[in-house]
């Protein structure tokens, strides 16, 4: 009997001492790369897929503009439409919007505003071709479509 | 008489951290800041009025897309993969005068893009992808870059060596002009399908 009462001469628990040391670590990696979302997105946002994607260089010169179909349709219609801030607006006010963008930048950077377009993949170019009309009125012509990137298959 | 030692109870510290991190998590969105760039002629009343370039049509790479996406390159319906364009255009630019029917040299030639206004948004991103692949290739086979360090270092151009090995890619000759620049023409789309 005694045999089966001897004790396994290894320790068996995991040391958690640790546990908090790892955790805050893990915590400070998402509070410094952790942003807030300061406007809701109130478009879909499928973003089409693409190989040649470019980084954007400096965040300061971006202004970002979200075109796509309304999530609460019953209240906006199905056509997409193009939200900036936090309010849609229509192509004729892309010119205004883009006059107030600039009026944040310093005077020397401001010909350097990049419009980065989320546009859902199901938007109609349509659309689009509005605002790149307005864009190139607006004299705003660094333009970057966003997209995610497209994985290779080998 | 020895005094008691203080402490803090410490056993709940890592739920408290483990609440903070869920939080995080949940409120993270990592940024993509990321895509494909254009820049966008002047507007129509900067042009000059009798500005009628004209372009050989051997100059010109004509690719178009109808509101049920279907492509036509060259006037021929294009069925085939993004990377077949891709290899297409290529060929088209790098022609240097081989081929009668393409192209006289980089410089000279144009790739025209035309869309209609129900044109899906995703169809003209994978289009657009694929011309821009082909001169990015062109670019980055000039400078000895593998294609990622090419899109890498071009939004990056204030780094002098990263400038050098743009101008490298591109052929930028002494007196300033390019030798391959890239010539897209994003044409105003038609009003058939779509509104």
């Amino acid at each position: 009997m005694s045999k089966f009462k001897k004790k396994a001469a290894v320790k068996q628990e995991i040391p958690t001492s640790s546990m908090p040391d790892v955790v805050f670590m893990l915590l400070f990696f998402f509070m410094v790369t952790t942003q807030m979302r300061e406007t809701s997105i109130n478009v879909k946002q499928q973003l089409p897929e693409a190989t040649q994607l470019k980084k954007l260089a400096r965040k300061s010169l971006v202004a970002y503009m979200y075109i796509g179909e309304p999530k609460k349709t019953e209240q906006w219609g199905k056509e997409p439409k193009i939200q900036v801030n936090d309010v849609f607006i229509e192509p004729k006010d892309v010119i205004q919007w883009v006059n107030s963008e600039k009026a944040k930048l310093n005077e020397f950077e401001r010909d350097q505003l990049t419009v980065s377009m989320k546009v859902d993949s199901e938007a109609k170019r349509g659309i689009i071709a509005d605002v790149e009309t307005e864009l190139r009125k607006a004299n705003a012509r660094l333009l970057l479509y966003s997209t995610l990137q497209k994985r290779v298959e080998n | 008489m020895p005094r008691p030692v203080p402490d803090i109870p410490n056993a709940s510290m890592a739920d408290i951290a483990f609440l903070l991190l869920v939080f995080f998590l949940v409120t993270t969105t990592v940024a993509n800041d990321k895509g494909l760039s254009i820049q966008l002629p002047p507007p129509p009343e900067a042009m000059p009025p009798d500005m009628d370039i004209k372009i050989q049509e051997r100059n010109l790479f004509k690719i178009q897309v109808n509101s049920f996406d279907n492509v036509l390159v060259e006037g021929n319906p294009f069925t085939g993969s993004p990377a077949e364009l891709t290899d297409m255009i290529k060929k088209f630019v790098l022609n240097y005068g081989a081929d009668p029917n393409s192209s006289d040299n980089p410089e000279k030639a144009i790739v025209s893009y035309k869309t209609d206004r129900g044109t899906s948004h995703k169809k003209f991103i994978e289009i657009l992808d694929a011309i821009q692949a082909a001169y990015y290739q062109i670019y980055a086979d000039n400078a000895g870059v593998t294609v990622k360090k090419w899109l890498d270092l071009s939004s990056d151009l204030n780094n002098p060596e990263n400038r050098r090995l743009y101008d490298l890619g591109r052929k930028k000759r002494p007196d300033g002009s390019v030798e391959i620049p890239m010539a897209l023409s994003i044409a105003e789309p038609t009003k058939i399908g779509g509104k």
